[in-house]
């Protein structure tokens, strides 16, 4: 069974990855399995400078699914450059940064930042965080913003551009069209969905940032649509995610127009999650009459 | 640490709400120390739950575990029976330096479901001939247990919040009494029990457990974290710790 997939910058030998800071940079997940079994990986969000997010709890389990906001915690992009990188590059997997930022600025030395180091395959460009206070999703829900944020962080890139959209906008095919003619390689959706617990005993929302990034099974009908949307209407490949926890997963995925798909919040629950699913995809593919990973990209899609 | 299958072999309600269960894996047994945790897979939940490794039969390859029902996920748990099989990430976190002298001397300080972790690790220095206290806080009588066990290794006092067991208030009341000089402490329970034993005793090298809402268990999501200064450096509870120097970790 052909698993690979080409999308600007990654030739995939299979379209799983695990998704951005629900994997730190590998070393944890490296005990587990050969990180050279996965299609790619994608590291944690990296900002200018060490940013130590939010106080805890951060974390609130919900009924299929989970609240986070960690808030960007990361030792900053000169560091993971320095410690990190290497540590991924000593595997034959294309590495995916992910740029985050607080100003316009930022997002561009961040991106400038990586394509000066020869290990890093493609850009992630977070604009949907919704976690911090001070920019993130302030880009990603405004097509405007989202348009000169990934305008100037390929001005300064030599590597392709997927842009992860945030799901807390009306209307995705805008933000979608925004960045594709800002020039963006590709789109990476969907971020987590914002949301809010309250902790019976003490009467108050339970994370301490109030509100959090809802992932998880949860979410995964908001991410399949959203990208059965945006695939009508953009012509550059989408990175999908959003509650994968199994193969059949990956396949609707594919099927609603994903080229390739990220696993989260599931790598908690199974850290051998991403290598399981990449064993089970060929009779996954097999069983609903798919001959490749190729074949079944965007599928569900009526012309 | 690996991810491997336990099998529930007892299972026993030992207080109110709390329920103790031992479980047989040869590679987790062979390789935890005191102050480690297990991060088990709920079936129902969507997040792992750590609970601390209270005892290991190195002989019968079990781990013991106590754990209070709470909220779904330890709901879920004690609903598991014997014969069944817990999916298990572990052993995890870092355990409690075992490094005392013998004859030095130790206090044991434990809260409510903070107690457990502490049972293993005075069995440890039990054996290292280490002299011991035990200052074993609960709610009311109802939520005390493992008595009878700490006796047998520690001199050990049970002080519940309305005395209705043991001596009246709270752990903190009793540090003063000790009939020896204390070289070390090793303490976990609430957030505000051990801020306040961290104050109290300012002057003896102190080990605190602590414990956070975790998503990986593994280090690689930053849930579980505590700061380390007032500059803003952090450490992972679940990968750092759970133990930390009491000069270390910023308590709230």
């Amino acid at each position: 069974m052909n698993l690979a997939v080409e999308i600007p910058g990654l030739s995939l030998k299979n379209p799983i990855m695990p998704a951005s800071g629900c994997f730190g940079f590998g070393r944890e997940y490296s005990q587990f399995y050969d990180l050279n079994k996965l299609g790619a990986v994608i590291m944690k969000a990296a900002t200018l400078q060490p940013r130590y997010g939010n106080p805890t709890p951060r974390v609130a389990e919900t009924k299929a699914g989970m609240l986070n906001a960690i808030g960007l915690q990361n030792p900053g992009v000169a560091k993971i450059i320095e410690t990190e990188v290497p540590f991924l590059a000593s595997y034959s997997v294309p590495i995916i940064a992910n740029v985050a930022g607080s100003t316009l600025e930022e997002y561009k030395e961040v991106a400038k930042a990586f394509n000066e180091t020869d290990q890093v395959a493609a850009l992630e460009l977070n604009i949907s965080c919704p976690n911090v206070k001070q920019g993130g999703i302030q880009f990603g829900t405004d097509p405007y913003m989202a348009q000169k944020v990934t305008e100037m962080v390929k001005e300064v890139s030599q590597l392709p551009v997927y842009v992860k959209l945030s799901p807390n906008v009306t209307d995705i095919v805008s933000m979608a069209k925004a960045v594709e003619q800002a020039g963006a390689d590709g789109l990476s959706m969907i971020n987590t969905i914002t949301g809010m617990q309250i902790h019976l005993p003490t009467r108050r929302p339970l994370l301490t940032n109030y509100t959090g990034g809802l992932s998880g099974p949860a979410i995964k009908p908001v991410a399949i649509r959203m990208i059965y949307e945006v695939k009508q209407q953009v012509k550059i490949p989408i990175i999908g995610m959003g509650g994968v926890m199994n193969a059949e997963d990956v396949l609707e995925f594919l099927l609603a127009g994903a080229s390739a798909v990220a696993v989260g919040t599931a790598n908690f629950q199974n850290p051998y999650i991403c290598v399981e699913i990449i064993e089970q995809l060929p009779d996954t593919l097999n069983k609903y009459g798919f001959s490749s990973v190729k074949a079944a990209i965007g599928g569900a899609i009526c012309e | 640490m690996q991810k491997q299958l336990m099998q529930i072999t007892k299972k026993k309600d030992i207080a109110l709400d709390t329920v103790e269960m031992v479980l047989a894996n040869k590679y987790i047994s062979k390789y935890a120390v005191p102050g480690q945790f297990l991060h088990l897979l709920v079936p129902g939940q969507m997040l792992r739950r750590p609970i601390s490794i209270a005892d290991v039969d190195k002989e019968s390859e079990t781990v013991t575990i106590i754990f209070k029902i709470l909220g779904a996920g330890t709901k879920q748990l004690a609903t598991c029976q014997v014969g069944e099989a817990i999916d298990a990430l572990g052993p995890n976190g870092n355990g409690f330096p075992l490094d005392m002298k013998r004859d030095s001397t130790a206090v044991l300080i434990g809260g409510g479901i903070g107690v457990p972790p502490l049972y293993y690790l005075a069995k440890k220095l039990h054996e290292q001939e280490v002299n011991l206290f035990a200052v074993l806080g609960f709610q009311t009588k109802v939520h005390v247990f493992y008595e009878e066990k700490f006796q047998q290794l520690a001199q050990t006092i049970i002080v519940t919040n309305d005395g209705s067991y043991g001596k009246t208030g709270l752990v903190t009341d009793v540090l003063d009494n000790f009939t020896k000089p204390i070289n070390r402490y090793y303490t976990c329970g609430p957030m505000p029990m051990l801020s306040a034993v961290k104050r109290q005793l300012v002057n003896v090298e102190g080990y605190i457990s602590l414990e956070e809402r975790m998503g990986c268990g593994v280090g690689a999501c930053f849930a579980c974290v505590i700061p380390t200064d007032h500059q803003g450096g952090y450490k992972k509870i679940c990968q750092d710790g759970p133990v930390f120097s009491a000069k270390e970790v910023q308590l709230q």
